[in-house]
């Protein structure tokens, strides 16, 4: 008996280590939600951005309607996307342990991303001036959240 | 027995011959004659080569280089001491040739070898005229009264001495890239001696010496969790544009966007020209 438990308490921590790989339906759909919503953020930032670097021609309607979209995607809840258990320590996840420690710092940066593309929103449809002007903060609010968030690529 | 006194004799000149041959070597007295720093250049200089991201105060501003943040390595932690204008805690009581020694061979003023968690294996590399301005620039920040921290190594890392073995291994002022064209010459500036970007880029050795056979094609991030990405043109099909944009906002090709340590680069790069971002970017694309 006295043998056979330090075995026993092993194997059930290496069990469970090894069942902690395996996520449950609420840590997948919550993974492959937000990854989905970061590919949608890049999705509409491709139009501002390449008119904002002069590789496509400045087009008003397309620009208002892609910072709209964009604001709009920023401003939503998504206290629901951050399901325990599903930090960087992840192969599938580049999410920051911070996020979970420091929920305060992650929500201002945030915010910050929000107000930056309401700015940009407000003023999209105005020229390519006005556009050039409100996209460079909303490149330095996605470098806020990156840097102390996001774990480099594996 | 009667052997004993030579071969004691064999160890005392050989141990005294080893320390002569790696003591540590500042700039020759003359380096800066005829040098005057011009500090609107060196604020070029200064973003171009990084200072502040590791120099500054954690979540500091930029311009005022306290010191204090801490990086992990496989040897310890460094902590980047201040380097502000301060007289007492920071660089301000340097001379120029003191300060020009520090950057560009790791040496201190007080003839100790600094370890290489300080970038000077790539300012090495430097022009003399441009550590002047940079150093003519640091002269107009900030002062900043924190004291410095003491790094936190373990042996035999913590003795300095040491040092002088892996700098006669691994400190080489000798350019890895041809440059036949000036903007290549100017990328190459950047790139290998200002922008010290093989310092992550490139893999090193179990000493710790950059593997230049394997040159800018990534290496394990020395700080935690991830890799440092391959940026020759094998793991990098980016436009010379691409490159250059990225350098300016932060944004890949996708409009995804930069984090980590490589965020707190393009603070810096963004100060650069257009031309000098395209420079490096034209130095990237001739990778092998």
């Amino acid at each position: 008996m006295r043998r056979t438990t330090p075995f026993v308490v092993a194997l059930c921590l290496s069990a469970t280590a090894l069942l902690a790989q395996d996520l449950t339906e609420e840590q997948d759909r919550a993974l492959t939600a937000r990854q989905a919503h970061m590919g949608l953020y890049g999705f509409y930032l491709t139009p501002l951005g390449q008119m904002a670097q002069d590789r496509i021609p400045y087009d008003a309607d397309v620009a208002a309607a892609a910072a709209n979209n964009l604001a709009a995607m920023a401003a939503i809840d998504q206290s629901a996307f951050w399901v325990e258990g599903t930090d960087s320590s992840l192969e599938r996840s580049r999410a920051r342990a911070e996020i979970w420690t420091d929920p305060d710092g992650y929500l201002e940066v945030k915010q910050g991303m929000a107000d930056a593309t309401a700015a940009l929103a407000l003023v999209a449809g105005d020229g390519l001036d006005a556009l050039k002007a409100a996209f460079g903060p909303v490149g330095q609010s996605c470098s806020a959240c990156h840097q102390p968030y996001r774990a480099p690529a594996n | 027995m009667p052997r004993w006194p030579w071969i004691v004799g064999v160890l005392v000149v050989g141990t005294g011959a080893g320390w002569f041959a790696t003591k540590p070597t500042p700039l020759p007295a003359s380096a800066l004659d005829g040098i005057t720093g011009d500090a609107e250049r060196g604020a070029i200089t200064f973003a171009a080569a990084g200072c502040a991201s590791c120099h500054n105060a954690p979540d500091g501003p930029l311009d005022v280089l306290a010191g204090g943040k801490s990086f992990t390595s496989d040897f310890g932690t460094f902590i980047a001491p201040n380097i502000s204008s301060d007289p007492v805690h920071g660089v301000g009581g340097w001379t120029d040739l003191e300060l020009a020694s520090a950057i560009m061979r790791g040496v201190s003023p007080d003839g100790a070898h600094y370890y290489p968690a300080f970038p000077y294996t790539s300012y090495i590399k430097a022009d003399v005229q441009d550590i002047a301005d940079l150093i003519a620039h640091m002269r107009t920040l900030p002062a900043d009264t924190t004291p410095s921290q003491p790094h936190d190594l373990g042996f035999p890392f913590n003795i300095r001495a040491s040092l002088g073995v892996w700098k006669a291994l691994y400190l080489r002022d000798d350019w890895v890239m041809d440059a036949p064209t000036p903007e290549l010459e100017r990328g190459r500036m950047l790139v290998e001696a200002l922008g010290h970007c093989a310092e992550c880029h490139t893999p090193r050795n179990a000493l710790g010496g950059l593997d230049r056979s394997a040159w800018m094609t990534g290496a394990p991030n020395p700080s935690g969790d991830g890799r440092i990405p391959d940026i020759s043109p094998a793991g990098l099909t980016w436009s010379a544009q691409d490159i250059a944009e990225y350098l300016n906002s932060g944004f890949t090709p996708t409009f995804d966007s930069a984090g980590g340590t490589m965020a707190d680069v393009i603070r810096h790069t963004s100060q650069l020209s257009d031309a000098d971002r395209m420079a490096i970017a034209a130095y990237l694309k001739v990778l092998p």
